[in-house]
C-alpha cells in the first residue's frame, strides 16, 4: 500500500477592524440594512476615486511586525478585473506583485500530551485588498439583490507556504493565526460574520516524492471544524482518485458541511484572466522606517514571547503557559489575577484554567462575560496563600462569589470559613487526640504510617474542618515523632 | 456683453451693470437659438442655471462674491454635477443624474459662485478627436459647420467659439483640450497632472486625464485655473502644493525666454499652411524678445503607439463599472447574467469605446501584458526623460498643436489610425504629465491654427505669461466666426 503525504497551504482573509472602508469613509459595521453603508465609492458611481485608509495599512504593518516579516517600504495596489454583480467597479483593488507584507513565520503547537509537537509555518505574504459586496438570492422572485455594505471592507489576505502536512497542522496554524490577529487587535476574528475565512490548497503526493501533487483549492471555510472536515474529505477523495487511476485536475471546490463533501466550483480551464495592472488611481504605498517604528511601539507582547516568559519567569509548565496565551483576554485576565495575588502564579493558572474555565463553560459564557473580576479572584487566592482558607473553603467562596458577587474576605467572614492557623490551638487539638488514642499512636510509632491519615481526619473533625492542613500535618508529625 | 473677458464680466457684475440672472439668460437665449445647429450642449436646464444665477446675485448683493461669482460657464459632460444629467456622451449614461458634485464642479459653483449653462457635448467617454463618437451626435465647428470642432472637448470648444458661453471646462487625456482649442480658435490649458482634481471627472485613462480651462484668452484661462485647481484629499493623485495665483506673471516681459523647437515637431506630417502659421508665431515671439533653440524629443514618434496601449488598458478597466447593475443603461431583454452584461455593454457603448475596451483588455491579458503594457510604460518613461533633457536648454517648448486644421465631418471617422494621428503632437505631453497650452496663432484657408506651448512641471504661470504676452501683441484670439450673431 502506497504511503501518501498530505500538503496543505492556507489563504486566510482577515477582515481588518477599521472604522471605515479601505478606500472610502463609509462605515464597516456589520449587520446594517442593505446598502445603507454604500457611499458613492462603494457604489462605484462614475468619477469616484479611492483614497487609502491609513488605519488599514497600520493593521497590515502590525501583522507584518508580529510575524517577523519584511514590511515592504514600497508596495503597489493593482486592479483584479472581473465581472460580478457584487463587485461594483468590475475590478477588485488588491495587491499582486508587490504585497505590503513579505515572508514571516508563525510557530504553532500541534496535538496534545505526549504527541504534541511544535512546528514553524512559513508565510509567503500578506496583502491588503477590498472585500466585495453580497449577492442575495432569496426574496427577490427570480431576481438577485445586491448589498454593497460589505463592498470595500478592508481585508488582509494572509498566504502561507504549503508547509502543513495534516489537517491537524492546518487547524493549529489557522487557530494560531486567529489568536494572533485578535491579539494584535487587527481583526475581531468573528467567523460566523465572515471576519476570518480560510481557503485551503490541498494536494497529496507519494511519500518521498519531491514534486508537489496537483492541488485543489477549498474555498470559504468559516469554522475550524469545517476546515478539518473539508481537508480530511478532500485528502481521502484525492487519494482514492489516484489509486483508482484517475488524475487530479487543478480546481476550486466548495465544502458542503451537510454532506461533509467537497464539490467542484470551477476548473482551471474556467479560471479568469484577471488582467492585473497597477491601479493608476493610487500611488504606491510607501511605509517609512519612522511609521514602522511608531507602529512597533504600540504592539503588545506577542503570544509566543509571553508564553516563553511565563515559563521562564513564573516557572509555569509549558502547557499552562500555552493555555494562558491562547487568547489575549486569557493572558490579560491571568496577569491581572496574578497582580492581585502576587507570587502565586501556579495557583492563579490552576484556578483560571480549572475552576473559572469550567464554570464559564457550564454557564455558556466567555471570559469577557466572567462575573468575577481578576481582582476578586485574586482576593480568594490571596487567602489560600496566607493559609486563611483551605482549598475546599476557597471553592465555596468562589461559588458564592460567582452567584452573588462580593469580596473574598467578606464571604469568608460571613460563612465562617477562616482556617485555624493558630499554632497553639492546633497543638491543643493534636495533643487531645493523641492522648485519647494511645493504641493508634503506638501503631504509628511502630512503623504503620497509614495511621497518620486517621489522626488528620480526627483533627479536622475536631476543628470543624478549619484547621490549616499544612500546619496540622507539621504539628502531628512533630508530636508523633515524640 | 458676450464679447467680454472674465475680468470684464466680473467688473460688470460687481458694478451692477448687469445681474447674473440677466447675463445667464443672455447666454441661455443664445444657446436656445444657436445650439440646435451646433449641438455643443447635451443638457441645458434653464431652471437649474437660473437658480444658480439667483444664488450668485444674492452673494453679489451680500458682498460675499469672488472674482468669478455670477459668471456663466459651460461644463464638459464628463464632470459629475449633482442634479444634472451626466452622460459622458454615452447611451450608457444617457439617463444618469449624478447624486454628487465633482470637485471641479464644487469649486467652480459652490466656492467660486459661477453659473452652469449646461453640459457640453464630447466624444463618448472622451474617446475621440472629432466629437463624432458622441451618442448625442457630432458637434459642428462654428468656423465651418461642415467641419469637426476637434475632440474630445468639442462641445466646450464650439460653445465658447460661438459665444454660447464665456468660458468652459475641458479635459485632456491625449490632447482633448488643446486640439479642439486649436481647431476652434481658443486658448486651452492642460495643467500638470495632479493640479486639477479628478474626483467626479468620469475616468477615461486615469494616469493621463486632466481637467483644464478653455477660453478666449490666456488671462481667462489663468483666472479659471485659479478657481479649478488645488489639492483634493479625495484624489490620491492630486498634488499637495501651495496655492498659486496663475495670473501673477501674466504681464512679465518675455525678453530672454528660451523657446525650444523640437526637431521632431517640425518635420514631415504637418500641413504646410499650419506650419507656416506656427513659424510666423515663433517669429512674433522672437520680436517679443524670446530666443529659439533647437531641441530634440527623440522618442516622440513612439508616443502615439504607447498611448494607444496605456490609455485603452486603463479605459478597459475604468469602464467595467458600466455593467447595467446599479445605474445607467441596462439591456431590456436578457436570459442570464452574462447575457445581461453582454447585451448591456454591446448596446450601451459606441464603436470607438468598444474598440478601445477590446484593445485594452488585449494588452493587459495574460501573455501579452509584458509585450504591450510594460513596454509602453517603459516608452512612457523614455518620453518623460526626453522632456527633462530638452528643458535643460529651454524654458518652453513650442510647435503645432494639431497637424491640420479642422477636418470635414465624417472625413476620418472610418479610419481610426488617421484619427489617432490628429493627436501626434499633444499625446507626449500627457504621457509625461506636463502642462501645455494651445493658443490661436493664425489661419489657414480661413480655419484657425493653434500654437502649442509646453512647459516644465508646474510651469503653468510661465505658460500663461507667454500666451498672454503673445495675445497682447496679436489679435488672432479675438477673431470670431462670421455667423454667430
Amino acid at each position: 500500500m502506497m504511503q501518501w503525504e498530505i500538503v496543505i497551504g492556507l489563504e486566510v482573509h482577515a477582515q481588518l477592524s477599521t472604522n471605515s472602508k479601505i478606500f472610502s469613509g463609509a462605515s464597516t459595521a456589520f449587520g446594517a440594512e442593505p446598502n445603507t453603508q454604500a457611499d458613492a465609492v462603494s457604489l462605484a458611481l462614475p468619477g469616484v476615486l479611492p483614497v487609502l485608509n491609513r488605519q488599514a495599512v497600520e493593521c497590515a504593518i502590525r501583522f507584518g511586525l508580529a510575524v517577523g516579516a519584511k514590511v515592504a517600504p514600497k508596495s503597489v495596489f493593482e486592479r483584479k478585473n472581473y465581472f460580478y454583480p457584487d463587485l461594483p467597479k468590475g475590478y477588485q483593488i488588491s495587491q499582486f506583485e508587490l504585497p505590503v507584507v513579505q515572508g514571516g513565520t508563525i510557530t504553532v503547537q500541534v496535538g496534545a500530551g505526549d504527541k504534541a509537537y511544535e512546528k514553524t509555518i512559513n508565510l509567503t505574504r500578506a496583502h491588503l485588498e477590498e472585500d466585495a459586496g453580497k449577492s442575495l438570492h432569496e426574496d427577490f422572485h427570480g431576481k438577485s439583490g445586491i448589498d454593497l455594505n460589505r463592498a470595500g471592507t478592508p481585508l488582509l489576505e494572509i498566504v502561507s507556504e504549503p508547509d502543513m502536512r495534516s489537517s491537524d497542522e492546518a487547524v493549529a496554524y489557522a487557530r494560531a493565526l486567529h489568536t494572533l490577529v485578535r491579539w494584535i487587535g487587527i481583526c475581531d476574528g468573528n467567523m460566523q460574520e465572515g471576519s476570518f475565512r480560510c481557503d485551503a490548497n490541498v494536494s497529496v503526493r507519494p511519500k518521498g516524492q519531491a514534486a508537489f501533487g496537483t492541488r485543489r483549492e477549498i474555498k470559504n471555510l468559516n469554522s475550524f471544524r469545517f476546515l478539518k472536515e473539508a481537508i480530511d474529505y478532500e485528502v481521502r477523495w484525492q487519494i482514492n482518485e489516484i489509486e483508482e487511476g484517475r488524475e487530479i485536475h487543478q480546481a476550486t471546490v466548495l465544502f458542503d458541511p451537510d454532506s461533509g463533501e467537497t464539490r467542484m466550483m470551477r476548473s482551471k480551464e474556467d479560471a479568469h484572466d484577471y488582467r492585473y495592472f497597477p491601479d493608476p488611481d493610487l500611488l504606491p504605498l510607501v511605509i517609512s522606517p519612522q511609521w514602522l517604528d511608531a507602529v512597533r511601539a504600540t504592539l503588545p507582547e506577542l503570544p509566543q514571547a509571553k508564553r516563553a516568559r511565563f515559563v521562564a519567569e513564573l516557572g509555569l509548565p509549558d502547557y499552562d503557559a500555552g493555555q494562558l496565551t491562547a487568547s489575549r483576554e486569557t493572558a490579560d485576565f491571568f496577569a491581572a489575577t496574578l497582580a492581585a495575588a502576587p507570587g502565586q502564579a501556579k495557583v492563579c493558572a490552576n484556578w483560571l484554567l480549572g475552576e473559572v474555565s469550567a464554570q464559564l463553560n457550564r454557564d455558556g459564557l466567555d471570559l469577557a462575560q466572567c462575573p468575577i473580576t481578576p481582582q476578586q479572584l485574586g482576593g480568594i487566592l490571596r487567602r489560600i496563600g496566607d493559609g486563611s482558607i483551605s482549598n475546599a473553603g476557597a471553592k465555596e467562596v468562589f461559588r458564592a462569589m460567582w452567584a452573588e458577587g462580593g469580596e473574598a474576605d467578606a464571604i469568608i467572614e460571613a460563612k465562617g470559613l477562616k482556617q485555624v492557623s493558630d499554632a497553639g490551638a492546633i497543638e491543643k487539638i493534636v495533643d487531645e487526640i493523641l492522648a485519647a488514642n494511645p493504641a493508634q499512636v503506638a501503631e504509628y510509632r511502630g512503623g504503620k504510617d497509614k495511621v497518620f491519615g486517621f489522626f488528620v481526619g480526627l483533627a479536622m473533625k475536631a476543628s470543624k474542618g478549619k484547621a490549616n492542613p499544612a500546619q496540622l500535618n507539621e504539628v502531628l508529625k512533630r508530636r508523633l515523632a515524640g | 456683453m458676450i464679447e467680454k473677458s472674465l475680468r470684464q464680466l466680473g467688473q460688470a457684475l460687481a458694478a451692477r451693470e448687469i445681474s447674473s440672472v440677466e447675463l445667464t439668460s443672455l447666454f441661455l437665449d443664445r444657446i436656445a437659438r444657436l445650439n440646435p445647429e451646433i449641438n455643443a450642449f447635451i443638457t441645458v436646464d434653464r431652471e437649474q442655471s437660473l437658480a444658480q444665477a439667483r444664488a450668485a446675485d444674492a452673494r453679489l448683493a451680500a458682498s460675499a462674491a469672488g472674482p468669478l461669482t455670477g459668471i456663466p460657464i459651460a461644463q464638459k459632460d464628463i464632470f459629475c454635477a449633482q442634479g444634472w444629467t451626466t452622460t459622458c456622451a454615452s447611451k450608457m449614461l444617457a439617463n444618469f443624474v449624478s447624486p454628487y458634485d465633482a470637485t471641479v464642479i464644487a469649486k467652480l459653483h459652490q466656492e467660486a459662485g459661477m453659473v452652469s449653462l449646461g453640459k457640453t457635448n464630447m466624444d463618448e467617454f472622451a474617446m475621440g478627436s472629432s466629437n463624432e463618437t458622441s451618442y448625442f451626435g457630432p458637434v459642428k465647428n462654428p468656423w465651418d459647420r461642415t467641419r469637426v470642432p476637434g475632440g474630445s472637448s468639442g462641445g466646450s470648444a464650439a460653445a465658447v467659439a460661438a459665444r454660447l458661453a464665456p468660458v468652459a471646462t475641458g479635459t485632456d487625456t491625449g490632447g482633448s483640450i488643446r486640439q479642439p482649442a486649436a481647431l476652434c480658435n481658443l486658448t486651452g490649458l492642460k495643467p500638470t497632472y495632479g493640479v486639477v482634481s479628478r474626483y467626479g471627472m468620469i475616468a477615461f485613462a486615469s494616469s493621463l486625464d486632466q481637467g483644464g480651462p478653455m477660453a478666449p484668452s490666456a488671462e481667462d484661462c489663468a483666472l479659471l485655473l485659479n478657481a479649478m485647481s488645488g489639492f483634493d484629499a479625495r484624489d490620491s493623485t492630486s498634488l499637495e502644493r501651495p496655492v498659486e495665483d496663475y495670473a501673477r506673471d501674466l504681464e512679465k516681459p518675455l525678453a530672454g525666454l528660451r523657446i525650444g523647437l523640437p526637431r521632431e515637431f517640425f518635420g514631415a506630417g504637418c500641413d504646410p499652411a499650419v506650419m507656416a502659421a506656427v513659424q510666423a508665431a515663433i517669429g512674433e515671439y522672437e520680436k517679443l524678445g524670446a530666443v529659439s533653440v533647437e531641441v530634440s524629443l527623440p522618442n516622440s514618434h513612439l508616443s502615439v503607439p504607447a498611448y494607444y496601449v496605456i490609455a485603452p488598458a486603463e479605459a478597459s478597466s475604468n469602464l467595467s463599472r458600466f455593467d447595467g447593475v446599479r445605474y445607467g443603461y441596462r439591456a431590456p431583454d436578457y436570459d442570464s447574467l452574462d447575457d445581461m452584461y453582454m447585451k448591456t455593454r454591446a448596446q450601451g457603448f459606441g464603436a470607438e469605446v468598444k474598440r478601445r475596451i477590446l484593445i485594452g483588455a488585449y494588452v493587459l491579458s495574460h501573455g501579452y501584458y509584458d509585450a504591450y503594457y510594460l513596454q509602453a510604460q517603459r516608452i512612457r518613461r523614455l518620453i518623460a526623460a526626453d522632456f527633462v533633457e530638452a528643458f535643460k536648454s529651454c524654458d518652453l517648448i513650442m510647435g503645432p498643436t494639431s497637424p491640420s486644421t479642422a477636418f470635414k465631418l465624417g472625413e476620418r471617422a472610418a479610419d481610426p489610425v488617421q484619427m489617432y494621428l490628429s493627436d501626434i503632437y499633444t499625446i507626449a505631453v500627457n504621457l509625461a504629465g506636463l502642462p501645455a497650452m494651445s493658443i490661436p496663432c493664425g489661419f489657414a484657408d480661413g480655419l484657425p491654427v493653434g500654437l502649442q506651448l509646453i512647459g516644465d512641471y508646474f510651469a503653468e504661470a510661465r505658460l500663461l505669461n507667454a500666451a498672454h504676452r503673445f495675445q497682447q501683441a496679436t489679435d488672432w484670439h479675438r477673431r470670431q466666426p462670421a455667423d454667430i450673431a
